[in-house]
């Protein structure tokens, strides 16, 4: 394999790193200090043909205008939300991202996250492990989940694999999307105020662009409603995120299972404190299987970029 | 100690009906009216030799002893669906019948065993709590977990809970199979004749079978050096069916990756090693606490007392 000049954005994931690094000649974007980057890669331009990059660090204008030798960015995510898609284009940059791979154990958490938060599973774990067995007198009640009411927003991939789990808990499913897909199992709505008002539990399972952006609104929220259930997979970026906090502690939002957030890291101090929110660390994707599998998919999408193939799974 | 009835209850009195120990609130709400109920503790020499029911909220213990006091008595009546707290042996020797909550809980059992092989193998709960603390600012991204879809599942016990854990799984495109006294013809699983087997070939164990003389600590070390290394042991049935400190002891030394428990073998303790493991989920037997399944229940003990009472089928009748 031809010495590609890749670099990484951040370290992401041990053995993509590795691999990079065994089949590539790989630059490393942390190896200098954050004030340095823009002297790094003002030194390493012209060897750079690639960027490797994350859902989160995505790359920005600044970033692709900074490397003239740019021909591919591969985004080690589904979502490419974060990369400056208009500006690869003109560019005539290639970029790709990982679909797929990665649906299931998306589809997998947004029901675990579901669960937990209308069980309460996590806070019962909390509770005993403080050494507090609720007493017969006391018992705490919480709403069965199976044969609630689920829409989805976005029946792509990832949203037709929440579906048929549901199917699985006798779930009737409803879903919004821009097209109506006229599914026979499922009940479309063509806003997503009708779509909540309808549900019990709320799924977004969209990618996040313009039209998407705070999607799930005050009005989304209210319609919902304080029996209803949010559950977001897809971007901190598609829900009013204010909002949503004011609405959970104002009980005016029944709960929420929460993968991603405005700001990660960074989680809202009054989400800590609630008992009817499931919070996860942006870990939708996050098993050992499916990491393995999106980094063999930047890796192969490289090699046929390198080859002159094909590109395996290409968004530009 | 009420006074004494004088006389035989006149046709058209609310039939007595003993209780084991004292009704939920919602049963109590609901239930009053329609029957006369009394605490079998306190009945008197004429309730208890009256008495044709035992109505046993909960997991209250009803011995041998505690039947043999009641002379009249045709039907024990429970309110949950494991029957292990019951003495059947002499409840077959009197002839009495016995009736459970049939389907009531099987659905919230059903989701809760899934919610915990998720919670367990995602990691959902002790992420949740890394969030929390304010880890994953100071710490970094949670470690990498494991993946469920497509995971081999076992099955022990293929009841009404059972294939609905199956059905669940099964949309989450996992290869299930089974475990249970006899193959279930219609059941479109793979059976498998001996635990020890079924964990074998499996990823995730989930028991939901019942508590009886055969099952117990059905999951010793064997079944679990069977599951092994990268092995999830899931339990909405009963604590007794697993080998408690084996279990504690193989989750300490890595001979099974997890495990996600709603019961334990002497409620309400939990064995303290458990406490500080992120690889478990743990649960205070609350897999069926939900309204729905109160109020399944409270149909299907009201509607076992009325048919018992008027000499219709029972609805849920064990077989003893």
């Amino acid at each position: 394999m031809e010495s590609l000049g890749v670099l990484m954005l951040d370290p992401m994931d041990d053995y993509l790193k590795q691999e990079l690094g065994r089949r590539f000649q790989l630059l490393r974007l942390w190896d200098a200090p954050p004030d340095r980057h823009d002297d790094f890669l003002r030194a390493n331009a012209e060897s750079i043909r690639a960027v490797v990059t994350g859902g989160g660090s995505g790359a920005d204008a600044a970033l692709i205008d900074a490397l003239p030798g740019l021909e591919i960015i591969a985004s080690y995510s589904v979502g490419v939300d974060r990369v400056d898609l208009p500006r690869c284009r003109e560019r005539g940059i290639r970029v790709t991202n990982t679909p797929g791979v990665l649906t299931d154990d998306v589809a997998d958490l947004a029901v675990g996250l579901a669960i937990a938060a209308l069980r309460r599973i996590p806070q019962a774990d909390r509770y005993l492990r403080a050494g507090q067995w609720k007493d017969n007198g006391d018992y705490p009640l919480t709403t069965r989940f199976s044969g609630k009411r689920v829409g989805i927003i976005g029946l792509g991939r990832i949203g037709l694999a929440i579906a048929k789990r549901g199917e699985g808990f006798d779930c009737p499913v409803s879903y919004y999307q821009r097209r109506d897909l006229a599914h026979a199992n499922y009940t479309y709505y063509p806003t997503v105020v009708e779509l909540a008002r309808n549900s019990d539990v709320l799924v977004v399972a969209c990618s996040l662009n313009e039209q998407s952006r705070r999607i799930v609104d005050r009005e989304v929220i209210e319609a919902l409603g304080p029996r209803g259930v949010l559950v977001n997979i897809g971007r901190g970026g598609h829900v009013d995120e204010p909002e949503l906090v004011s609405a959970l502690v104002d009980g005016r939002l029944g709960g929420a299972g929460l993968d991603v957030y405005a700001d990660e890291p960074d989680v809202p101090e009054a989400l800590m404190a609630l008992d009817n929110v499931v919070l996860a660390p942006h870990m939708g994707s996050g098993s050992l299987e499916t990491r393995t599998a999106m980094a063999d998919l930047v890796l192969g999408n490289l090699e046929a970029h390198v080859l002159k193939k094909p590109l395996l799974t290409p968004v530009v | 100690m009420p006074p004494p009835a004088l006389e035989p209850a006149a046709s058209g009195d609310k039939p007595l009906v003993l209780l084991a120990q004292p009704l939920f609130p919602e049963f109590a709400a609901a239930l009053k009216g329609r029957y006369r109920f009394v605490l079998a503790a306190d009945a008197d020499a004429a309730e208890a030799a009256e008495a044709r029911v035992l109505l046993v909220p909960g997991l209250k213990t009803v011995t041998a002893e505690h039947l043999d006091r009641l002379p009249a008595l045709g039907l024990v009546a429970a309110t949950s669906v494991g029957v292990d707290h019951v003495d059947l042996d002499a409840c077959r020797h009197r002839g009495l019948a016995v009736t459970n909550a049939g389907e009531a809980f099987a659905a919230d059992s059903a989701d809760y065993g899934v919610g915990l092989v998720l919670a367990v193998m995602r990691r959902v709960a002790a992420a949740d709590s890394y969030v929390r603390r304010g880890r994953w600012a100071t710490d970094g991204d949670y470690p990498l977990t494991t993946k469920v879809s497509g995971k081999r599942v076992g099955i022990v016990g293929l009841g009404r809970i059972g294939s609905l854990v199956a059905r669940r799984l099964a949309a989450f495109g996992c290869a299930v199979s089974y475990h249970s006294r006899s193959p279930k013809p219609s059941a479109p699983y793979r059976f498998v004749a001996t635990a020890r087997e079924l964990a074998a070939d499996s990823d995730v164990l989930v028991l939901s079978c019942a508590l009886t003389e055969e099952t117990r600590r059905m999951v010793n070390r064997e079944v679990l050096e069977a599951l092994g290394g990268g092995g999830v042991l899931v339990n909405v049935g009963r604590g007794g069916l697993v080998d408690e400190p084996e279990l504690v002891r193989c989750l300490r030394e890595g001979v099974i990756a997890g495990a996600g428990l709603d019961v334990y073998e002497n409620e309400p303790h939990v064995p303290p090693e458990l406490v500080d493991m992120d690889n478990v989920v743990l649960s205070d037997h609350r897999a069926v606490l939900t309204p729905e399944s109160i109020r399944g229940a409270l149909d299907m003990v009201a509607g076992n007392l009325d048919a018992f009472f008027a000499g219709r089928p029972l609805l849920s009748p064990v077989t003893l």
